[in-house]
């Protein structure tokens, strides 16, 4: 607690958003689907897939990366003394926000980290969906500016702040009791792909290494895709940026090096091409990233050092993947899903009411 | 006597807008700030020296750090 953070500097940042441009394009070599080394979205959107709550047959897998991302921060915040439970900051609207950043990143395909990872790819499209990301961070920007904010949390119990790393260590025991068949779509609980995202995946072992090692260097730099963006467009600060910006640099080279660069629009992996709609999903998951104060990998460290409302927060988005592929909003290859663009409209006016409404005077 | 911020319990980046709101005032040339996390004792300090004031002390305080900024 006491000495300098080295992870939190400069430096720090640039070298963790490195380390994770070179491992996500890493794991893609070693079998994670095309682009998508990492996706916090997606790899949520996969366990709510294997858990069943929806049953979109292409995108079920608990992905150990996600796994790993809560309990590297765990083991890292109790090593530096910097767990703290807490809760109680607006809970339900943190939900909200949740389930509607997932609809957004679906109809994108794609969180902040994989619309980068598939920059890095050559997938022109991410253009639109970094675009977009930007003008939704922008207008939560405003709402800062004006006062808004979700209140003050509590300090809480120990096993509260434990809640979500328990959540994803029994995700860990079901894969290792229940591990997929060849061949087979479901076992014990768990369900399975047996073709398309959901099957392709880099050895659990290593996956969950990689995830350990990301969660625990992110909580120590507090690296935030989100917050990069915001902290820009507020502050004119460019700390978290950097490491952002180190993360593109860094999968794009390894790319290169891996061979996986293919610049184009069409024909990119598990991506769509209608710009309007890559641009306005992914407004609506920046504008609901900011108002719930964290891009989802950073929601998924902070919850590993406690925080009970990003651990909610979390949960909005498994349940938004549900909502999701049930209700038929999420985008394929071929274009947005039936019901995605009333659904990214509802949720900007979700998100908009939120903001103009939950504003209080800093006294 | 210094202006003190509570930012205790508030996520990013609210403590960080308060103590920029506390500054743009420019009535203190020294400001308080108590926080609850290591991210906000790290974000504040940050903000703080780019707006030309020195992290003159940090202590811990109950669950969190008592901050003192001054204008150098």
């Amino acid at each position: 607690m006491n000495g300098k953070n080295i992870f939190a500097t400069r430096w720090g940042i640039i070298g963790v958003g490195a380390c994770i441009g070179i491992l996500a394009p890493l794991l893609q070599k070693l079998g994670n689907p095309g682009n998508m080394g990492i996706c916090v979205a997606c790899f949520e959107r996969d366990i709510a897939g294997g858990l069943g709550l929806h049953r979109a047959a292409v995108v079920q897998y608990i992905r150990p990366e996600i796994i790993g991302f809560v309990l590297g921060a765990l083991i890292a915040a109790y090593l530096f003394k910097e767990y703290r439970p807490r809760a109680g900051s607006a809970p339900i609207v943190r939900f909200v926000l949740g389930v509607f950043a997932m609809i957004g990143a679906l109809v994108f395909l794609g969180c902040p980290w994989r619309a980068v990872l598939r920059l890095a790819g050559g997938d022109g499209n991410a253009i639109l969906g970094l675009l977009g990301l930007t003008f939704g961070i922008w207008i939560g920007t405003l709402f800062l500016k004006n006062g808004y904010n979700l209140g003050r949390s509590q300090t809480t119990h120990t096993t509260a702040g434990w809640m979500l790393p328990l959540i994803m260590l029994g995700f860990l025991v079901l894969m290792l009791i229940f591990p997929q068949i060849e061949g087979q779509d479901k076992h014990g609980v768990l369900w399975y792909s047996l073709k398309g995202p959901g099957s392709m995946h880099a050895p659990l072992l290593l996956s969950l290494t990689v995830g350990l090692g990301i969660g625990f260097l992110a909580q120590r730099s507090r690296f935030c895709t989100m917050g990069a963006i915001r902290d820009a467009v507020l502050f004119g600060q460019t700390h978290l940026l950097s490491g952002f910006l180190a993360l593109l640099v860094f999968a794009f080279l390894t790319n290169l090096v891996l061979s996986q660069f293919k610049m184009g629009f069409a024909g990119q992996p598990v991506a769509h091409t209608q710009h309007i709609w890559n641009f306005a999903g992914m407004a609506l998951s920046g504008l609901a990233f900011a108002l719930a104060g964290g891009c989802p990998g950073r929601q998924l460290f902070l919850a590993g050092e406690g925080d009970g409302d990003a651990a909610v927060f979390v949960m909005g988005m498994i349940v938004g993947a549900g909502i999701s592929h049930n209700f038929g909003l999420a985008s394929s290859p071929e274009g947005v899903g039936t019901y995605g663009i009333p659904a990214v409209v509802v949720g900007l006016l979700v998100c908009l009411f939120i903001g103009f409404t939950m504003r209080r005077k800093s006294a | 006597m210094a202006a003190t911020v509570d930012a205790r319990g508030l996520s990013c980046p609210q403590p960080v807008i308060m103590t920029l709101d506390e500054i743009k005032k420019g009535q203190d040339k020294e400001i308080i700030i108590l926080v609850d996390t290591d991210t906000s004792k790290e974000n504040v300090s940050r903000a703080a020296e780019s707006q030309g004031f020195a992290v003159h002390n940090v202590t811990p305080e109950g669950e969190g750090y008592r901050i003192t900024i001054t204008k150098g």
